[in-house]
């Protein structure tokens, strides 16, 4: 989608593209990383688009 | 700033843009005309409806899906074990009086996991992964290092059974750095995947809690420990991890000394104890510790932009490639595809609720005994959570952390409310810090 003159939408990844396809369940478990102590599922690459 | 809540999308908008985002689930367009008319002329006003519009129409704004549907075929949540926290000691050389795991020892006895449960574990997690080919394994403890030799055994031995089954292991070694030598850097840097580096920052808030047993702090002596682990990894990653505390709410200066030290992969977590710990974070540290984060990015930036730029674990987020909606439903992973290991080879939903024995699952052996706790963990997700259906961040946490959920709230499905502030504040932070870099580009 084009920017608008008010509005720049940042690049995000679209939740229901790619439905079905998703979820190989092969990224990074949230706490083998670098926290222990709190989720931060968000940080995790896509091992998916690593590839 | 204006996020979409179901659909992800971020926009940054102007101050037209944003109020009329405020009112427009509440007021008609020509109501919302009439209420900005004293602060923007009607031609921006009416401009700015065009471009919100557009975005509902698009899907980019005020959208509905019920991404709850997906969980019931989700692959992610199939009944598979795929990483372990592999506690290989329950004992420690260090005697940080904050932590979590009680010096090591998670208030049970000292122990070293002996080799041959090693090798048991990574039988288990092949066996019961299913398809998935990435396992990963962490050895934690306590201090991993204390029983070098069992770690490096099992790696071999973990090794020997990827091709026949076709596995990866991924490694991670967390330590305090007292042990590190050549042999450690040689190795670590060979095959562990990523090196957890405990560091609190400064001398004086590293050396305020991790000290020896003799009462010595040790920063003086892990710092070139580590400058010289991070100087010859060559492959995969690694963090310096610190702990800050109601002692150090000032942490962005913890941070800064840590980048200062070279290091570009830092991680600063806050602690996580009872409340009644007199270095526990209170309610009064909340607003310091929210500006702390604030600061850290605009500095960040800074430093980006001159070319000496770190990363900060929990700003880091790829918003374009980063997990699917399946892994953001799901929750963490603990009690289902992850679990951790004590010395003895008996299973705990995590690392964090070890030695609890209303935590303990079953062990290497007889495999999951208590699968009515396993079927517990895997309800806990986003969904599942008080609280969590009308946060704005649910879709980045996934719900949060259960064992942190369970000790401050007393429920595995309740929350961690302090600890849901500073995780919102931290992606406020890192949506911003993507915003600016994006506007950077774009000239």
């Amino acid at each position: 989608m084009k920017n608008k003159k008010r509005i720049m939408t940042l690049a995000t990844r679209d939740y229901v593209k790619n439905i079905g396809q998703d979820g190989c369940g092969e990224c990074q478990t949230s706490c083998q990383s670098a926290c222990k102590t709190s989720c931060g599922v968000v940080n995790q690459p896509c091992e998916q688009d690593k590839r | 700033m204006v996020l979409d809540v179901d659909s992800g999308s971020v926009h940054v908008t102007d101050d037209p843009v944003y109020e009329i985002v405020r009112l427009y689930g509440d007021l008609p367009e020509e109501e919302i005309l009439v209420r900005l008319a004293e602060s923007f002329p009607e031609e921006e006003i009416r401009e700015a409806l065009e471009d919100v519009r557009e975005l509902i129409l698009s899907g980019l704004l005020f959208s509905k899906t019920d991404h709850q549907v997906r969980l019931q075929d989700a692959p992610v949540t199939a009944p598979v074990i795929k990483a372990l926290c592999l506690n290989v000691a329950h004992t420690c050389n260090l005697n940080c009086c904050y932590c979590f795991a009680a010096q090591g020892t998670y208030k049970g006895d000292e122990a070293l996991m002996p080799l041959e449960t090693g090798k048991r574990a990574m039988d288990f997690l092949v066996e019961h992964s299913g398809s998935r080919r990435n396992l990963e394994v962490d050895f934690f403890g306590g201090e991993p290092l204390l029983n070098w030799q069992m770690v490096k055994d099992t790696v071999a031995y973990a090794r020997s059974l990827e091709e026949k089954h076709n596995k990866h292991f991924r490694f991670t070694l967390t330590t305090n750095g007292l042990l590190i030598d050549d042999d450690v850097i040689e190795f670590t840097n060979r095959e562990m995947d990523n090196v957890v580096l405990s560091l609190d920052g400064r001398p004086e808030t590293h050396d305020r809690f991790r000290l020896t047993r003799g009462g010595r702090g040790c920063y003086d002596v892990v710092v070139p420990k580590f400058q010289e682990l991070v100087r010859r990894r060559t492959r995969g990653t690694y963090y310096v991890r610190g702990t800050y505390t109601h002692e150090n709410t000032d942490f962005l200066e913890d941070i800064l000394h840590i980048a200062d030290l070279g290091f570009d992969e830092i991680s600063m977590e806050p602690v996580v104890c009872p409340p009644c710990e007199p270095y526990a974070l209170t309610a009064e540290d909340m607003p310091i510790v929210q500006v702390q984060y604030e600061k850290l990015a605009l500095e960040m930036l800074k430093r980006d932009k001159e070319g000496r730029g770190f990363r900060f674990y929990h700003f880091t987020m790829d918003l374009d490639h980063g997990p699917c909606i399946y892994k953001r439903i799901a929750g963490c992973g603990s009690g289902t595809e992850y679990l951790a290991v004590t010395p003895n080879g008996d299973l705990y939903p995590c690392h964090q609720f070890v030695e609890n024995p209303d935590f303990l699952m079953g062990n290497l052996r007889e495999g999951i005994v208590r699968t009515d706790l396993q079927e517990t963990f895997g309800r806990c997700n986003v969904f599942a959570r008080s609280g969590c259906q009308e946060c704005w961040a649910k879709l980045y946490c996934s719900g949060g952390c259960a064992a942190n959920a369970y000790h401050m709230s007393g429920s595995l499905l309740g929350i961690d409310e302090y600890g849901c502030e500073l995780f919102k504040k931290r992606i406020e932070c890192a949506l911003m810090m993507k915003a600016a870099e994006t506007m950077d580009d774009a000239g």
